[in-house]
């Protein structure tokens, strides 16, 4: 299992459909351990309802999707598996209203992981100060400000100490000069070897920190490739047009 | 921009407004010709009615039917009018000293400030002692205006009572010193104790066995107040569990479920309680075996509980509903199983929201349980009902349905408020 040659996540031919709407066309994808992953594309391109299938908030319809060894099926026991591996980020960050940032980031060790409070809590206090708000333990959500809801909700999802991070859209919903402070984690977060996905259009943080970007459009990855070769030399129109877009203004 | 700030030091002074009660009068009152002639009918007839009430309160009412069956009114029969057999009042009085101590415990360990609150609480039972008393000074004045020299006048209560009610407010002021001064080392015994409290205040007072201090009271003896505060509080804390799961079978995606809680909220609510209560009483038994009895409180009882239940469910699916799809992905995708995240996440923010409605059903259902006078239970409204058959006191209809009326109020009033502070505890709305 530990083998770093053997690929964490390996997707084949992934389909999907809404009703009759054919969401995603035969997305296959190997990502290796530590890998940084840039999932870009129009809206309505199926990459964040990709990105949600790899921890079974959506499910797939055909193919194949192995994350470390287990098999995503319908059965339970994979799926919570899966999910305990894997940690996930949201533009809306989802924290818990009712629970103090403290309880956000220690409810999931204690209950599924079953550590004790002590543990858990000396667990939160480090990953706080990891992104940079140790001071904010014992206020509820409302109280912070957007950038401060994402990075706790950042540390609750390290907190499981998974081995894939999952970042959909992390910073599109908050205001340009919080758009920093998120970032800087999840570079840190990178440089420390972490595997991550990220859906996201910040393409100063691609270039910086991708090990290699997925160009999504209608269900499809329409290319891949480093940072390089996507930003100075794409091979597809679309992408040349999409990237003309988002990095003209 | 900066003509504005020039301008500041020359702005006059708001104009004068008159602060009394004439100015405030004049601003409300009689701001325009229509409202100065509303406020004149609407006062001319608020002083008609008065005036009329009034006047049956000192001259033609017989209070006296209200002293005379204060006991009738509070536990009904329990247990002893039956002539020569002992009286186990005390069990009642020993539940209510439970709830003091309990009370005063819980607010030592929790409430930090002092308010007002606190000394209408801790003073109740004598406040209540003392009702009869400040109602005679009402009745002397208002009699006065009539020029009724004879009003009638509520005898006060016997000394063994006076003692029995300060002693309620001592028992709530020594436990209540208990809790300050031990705090959260005693939190967990208090939460037990306020679990345990209904159960063991049934079991003291319904009793077990065939003697002894403790022996069996059958239910066909309680009565009054006790019985309606029973039938409510059984229904709240049996309803709410049972109406929870329902909410949740219905939001259920197993179809069996789903189906199955659907078909009974419906059911349940598209048939008034009353016909319930019949069902329960008279149809029942045509579908048990003639050797099995059950008890018609009891009968009483579940119907109440099946009916609050289907409304709870229907105001606990209002709260899920209001609960962003994601909550629910949050919870699992730090790998919370669906039971975990009902839990910890959604039903506590659910809940909370819907208190207000909660609160509001819980009264509802406490004045519901009046329904059961018409199955004829003796429920506060059923004694009520026996003291005017009563030919003794005939024609004291208004006497007795008003003083039952103050005692409804009083409880309605108290959770109305008690769920407003819950809910400023609980921070609805602000976060």
């Amino acid at each position: 299992m530990s083998d770093n040659n053997n690929p964490i996540i390996i997707c084949r031919d992934v389909h999907k459909w809404y009703g009759d709407f054919h969401v995603l066309k035969g997305v296959s994808m190997e990502v290796m351990r530590g890998e940084v992953i840039v999932i870009f594309g129009p809206s309505g391109s199926g990459k964040s309802t990709f990105i949600r299938t790899i921890n079974r908030l959506e499910d797939h319809q055909r193919g194949q999707i192995i994350v470390d060894g287990t098999e995503l099926t319908h059965d339970v026991r994979n799926i919570e598996k899966i999910r305990m591996e894997t940690g996930m980020v949201f533009q809306q960050f989802n924290l818990f209203p009712h629970l103090t940032v403290m309880q956000n980031i220690t409810l999931a060790p204690i209950q599924v992981r079953k550590w004790p409070k002590e543990k858990a809590e000396a667990k939160a206090i480090e990953l706080l100060k990891r992104v940079g708000i140790p001071e904010q333990a014992n206020k509820y959500p409302g109280q912070l400000s957007g950038g401060q809801q994402q990075r706790v909700a950042i540390a609750r999802a390290l907190a499981m100490e998974p081995k894939i991070m999952l970042f959909d859209e992390p910073t599109s919903a908050l205001d340009p000069e919080m758009i920093k402070e998120v970032l800087d984690v999840m570079e840190e977060l990178a440089a420390s070897g972490m595997t991550m996905l990220v859906v996201t259009h910040e393409m100063g943080f691609a270039r910086a920190v991708a090990d290699r970007m997925f160009f999504f459009d209608k269900g499809q990855i329409v290319e891949s490739g480093t940072p390089e070769q996507i930003f100075h030399n794409p091979q597809e129109d679309r992408t040349k047009l999409f990237l003309s877009q988002i990095l003209t203004h | 921009m900066t003509t504005v700030y020039q301008e500041k030091d020359t702005l006059a002074p708001p104009p004068a407004e008159r602060k009394n009660i004439f100015g405030w009068m004049l601003k409300n009152l009689f701001n325009s010709w229509y409202n100065s002639i509303l406020t004149i009918v609407a006062a001319y007839i608020i002083f008609v009615l008065v005036r009329g009430v009034a006047g049956w309160v000192v001259t033609k009412a017989r209070w006296e039917v209200v002293p005379a069956n204060y006991r009738l009114f509070l536990v009904g029969q329990y247990p002893s009018m039956i002539p020569g057999q002992e009286d186990f009042i005390w069990r009642v009085w020993l539940a209510v000293y439970l709830l003091a101590a309990i009370t005063g415990l819980a607010w030592g360990i929790w409430v930090k400030k002092r308010e007002f609150v606190s000394w209408v609480v801790l003073l109740f039972p004598p406040l209540v002692g003392s009702s009869p008393y400040v109602t005679n000074v009402g009745l002397k004045l208002v009699g006065k205006l009539y020029g009724v020299t004879d009003v009638y006048q509520f005898p006060g209560f016997s000394a063994k009572a006076w003692a029995l009610m300060w002693g309620l407010s001592a028992t709530g002021l020594a436990f209540w010193a208990l809790g300050r001064a031990f705090g959260r080392r005693l939190a967990r015994f208090a939460v037990t104790m306020l679990l345990l409290y209904f159960p063991l205040a049934i079991l003291i007072i319904g009793g077990f066995g065939e003697q002894g201090w403790f022996q069996a009271i059958p239910t066909r003896f309680w009565g009054g107040l006790l019985l309606s505060l029973i039938l409510t509080i059984v229904g709240i804390v049996m309803s709410f569990p049972l109406g929870v799961l329902l909410a949740l079978g219905r939001q259920s995606k197993l179809p069996i479920l789903h189906s199955l809680s659907v078909v009974y909220i419906e059911f349940i609510r598209g048939v008034p309680l009353i016909s319930l209560l019949f069902m329960a009483q008279v149809m029942l038994p045509l579908f048990l075996p003639p050797n099995v009895v059950i008890d018609r409180v009891l009968r009483a009882m579940v119907a109440i509980i099946m009916f609050a239940a289907a409304y709870l469910a229907e105001n606990v699916r209002g709260g899920l509903q209001a609960i962003p799809q994601g909550q629910y992905e949050a919870a699992y995708a730090i790998g919370l199983s669906g039971f975990q995240t009902m839990t910890y996440i959604i039903l506590p923010q659910a809940l909370r929201t819907v208190i207000p409605v909660l609160v509001s059903q819980f009264i509802a259902l406490f004045k519901d349980t009046t329904l059961v006078a018409i199955v004829g239970l003796l429920d506060l409204l059923g004694i009520a009902q026996g003291v005017i058959a009563n030919p003794k006191y005939i024609g004291t209809q208004r006497e007795v349905f008003t003083f039952i009326s103050v005692f409804y109020f009083v409880f309605t009033y108290a959770m109305s408020y008690a769920s407003r502070r819950l809910e400023k505890a609980l921070g609805v709305g602000e976060r």
